[in-house]
């Protein structure tokens, strides 16, 4: 088969995976609202200025759409994939001539369909509610859907890449989930960065969420916001270079550690 | 029959293997296999749980990695595929024991769909009507009956109009009717041309539709024959029974045609509740196994 065909097989299968997917209007229903229950909580308790026109909120929004990243993508595969190897899904698909690259494009688009509904409704929520700043520059838009590109992309990679590991798709639940709550208290969702302990901060720093989250930061906050960051700056440059690491490093783990069924 | 005859490139042979085996864990499951099933026959699998029928085809299917021996499944060796091979993938027809796969698309959705994978898929919606889905064909997966998803899980195997196509336990959880008229589906695919690897535990199904049946037991071939043949079963004694003075008689008999003229002669014309049998499929597949256990 030629790479056209793997191509559009792959696009077919995501059209196929995102009609399921809003088949299942209970989990449809609560992977939306979860965020936005979130945002409304925090949003009310913490609701003290971090700087003049910055309120806690909106720096809570931002890593919320960072967060959207890891969840859609990270977190959703690394459970969805086991769950499909249970359900034979893997093993049928494995019995026909379905390249693995179709399987992983059919991945990525449900994964950048359900990133889009996700950031849509927190961007509009933020907004409506909490005076969210709209990036006020083409420049500032560029860089949010270059940051969403990427981060779905490392994002979508090292969910396939982790989903080797649980056995079971029952039990992807229990170890996924435990690591991507975690990883957002280190990486400044719900608490401010900058006040963490400095051995947490520099764990973070060494996965994608805390860039991300900082990335969105320098997207919806004032510029001047920057002065209250780690280092007196977004840190755009970095960020993009680690992101982009994760996802050459993400990519490669993949494609080697993915199995279509135990043996 | 022995499947010991020359093997290497005789185009007419869909599968050829020799020798084969596996182990898990220092556990032999197959062991030293031997062989060949022709193009167009219908081969039914028959043994007990666990006797190794399931890997044993997992490995011509290429799910699973023989340890020694030789596998050609339409002259490829499927231990050489690499992950994107996909031509081979193309020729043959999979359906795994069942599986949930899917629960949220419609019948019509899912053999569709897999319509795309292949260079010569059937007409979908000739294939629903094939495995009598066509009243079904919108509703969900997860609202058919067991037999309904099963057909469903047939419908996929044989989308892409394969010539070899693998059938594991096809008609469990089918009812009698759903079961004939799966029977008549698998007779009209052989008279198209596909060869067909089963394993069942229903022996009127082996008995109904394969050309030879192979019995697997400890993960060997202790026999291949027809059906009509295993284990001598058509040399085997007839059984004459009848009634006499109100008591049961039996008779163990070579010659039953004979030894039934004489009892009517006993008995002055008709025979009372004369019936003759000889031993089922099941009855020599069951001596078969229990004698193969008492080995072992």
């Amino acid at each position: 088969m030629h790479k056209v065909g793997v191509i559009r097989l792959g696009i077919l299968r995501g059209g196929l995976e995102f009609k399921q997917f809003l088949r299942q209007k209970e989990v449809v229903f609560f992977s939306l609202l979860f965020p936005v229950m979130l945002l409304f909580i925090f949003g009310t308790i913490f609701s003290k200025n971090l700087a003049p026109g910055v309120s806690f909120a909106q720096y809570f929004i931002a890593g919320m759409i960072a967060s959207g990243l890891v969840n859609t993508g990270f977190q959703n595969l690394a459970i969805l994939i086991p769950m499909e190897r249970d359900f034979g899904t893997l093993k049928r698909l494995r019995g026909t001539p379905l390249s693995p690259i179709s399987y992983f494009i059919g991945k990525a688009i449900v994964v950048a369909l359900s990133l889009v509904l996700q950031v849509i409704l927190l961007v509009a929520i933020g907004w409506a509610f909490f005076h969210l700043h709209m990036p006020h520059s083409p420049a500032l838009w560029l860089r949010f859907f270059a940051i969403l590109v990427l981060g779905s992309i490392c994002s979508t990679v090292l969910g396939i890449a982790i989903s080797a590991l649980p056995k079971s798709g029952r039990g992807a639940s229990a170890v996924i989930s435990p690591i991507v709550i975690i990883l957002q208290f280190f990486s400044g969702v719900f608490f401010v960065f900058t006040q963490l302990p400095h051995w947490m901060q520099q764990v973070a720093s060494l996965f994608p969420l805390r860039w991300l989250t900082e990335g969105m930061r320098s997207v919806f906050l004032p510029d001047s916001f920057k002065s209250q960051e780690l280092t007196h700056s977004w840190e755009v440059g970095k960020m993009f270079a680690v992101l982009g690491a994760w996802a050459i490093a993400g990519t490669i783990l993949a494609v080697r550690s993915f199995k279509w069924s135990e043996e | 029959m022995s499947a010991s005859t020359d093997s290497q490139s005789r185009p007419e042979l869909a599968i050829s293997v020799r020798g084969v085996t596996k182990s898990y864990d220092g556990r032999v499951v197959v062991n030293g296999v031997d062989l060949d099933v022709a193009q167009g026959e219908i081969f039914a699998l028959l043994g007990p749980n666990g006797a190794g029928k399931t890997t044993f085809v997992e490995i011509l299917e290429g799910y699973r990695r023989r340890d020694s021996g030789e596998v050609k499944v339409l002259d490829t060796d499927p231990d050489t595929l690499t992950r994107t091979d996909h031509i081979w993938r193309t020729r043959i027809g999979i359906v795994l024991q069942s599986t949930e796969d899917g629960q949220d698309l419609t019948v019509k959705e899912t053999v569709h769909h897999f319509a795309h994978y292949y260079p010569n898929a059937k007409n979908p919606d000739e294939v629903i009507e094939l495995v009598g889905l066509t009243e079904q064909a919108n509703n969900r997966a997860r609202n058919l009956s067991g037999g309904q998803r099963r057909r469903l899980d047939v419908a996929l195997g044989i989308i892409g109009n394969p010539e070899i196509l693998f059938l594991d336990e096809p008609t469990t959880g089918f009812d009698p009717q759903a079961r004939r008229s799966f029977w008549e589906l698998i007779r009209n695919l052989r008279a198209a041309g596909t060869t067909i690897l089963l394993t069942t535990h229903y022996l009127d199904e082996a008995e109904a539709l394969a050309d030879r049946v192979g019995v697997i037991v400890a993960g060997s071939i202790i026999e291949i024959a027809t059906p009509a043949t295993l284990g001598g079963r058509n040399t085997a004694q007839a059984v004459i029974s009848w009634i006499w003075n109100g008591e049961v008689k039996e008779l163990a008999t070579d010659n039953p045609t004979s030894d039934v003229l004489k009892i009517a002669e006993q008995c002055g014309g008709e025979i009372p509740e004369l019936r003759i049998t000889r031993p089922s499929l099941e009855d020599i597949y069951l001596k078969m196994i229990s004698q193969e256990e008492t080995h072992a």
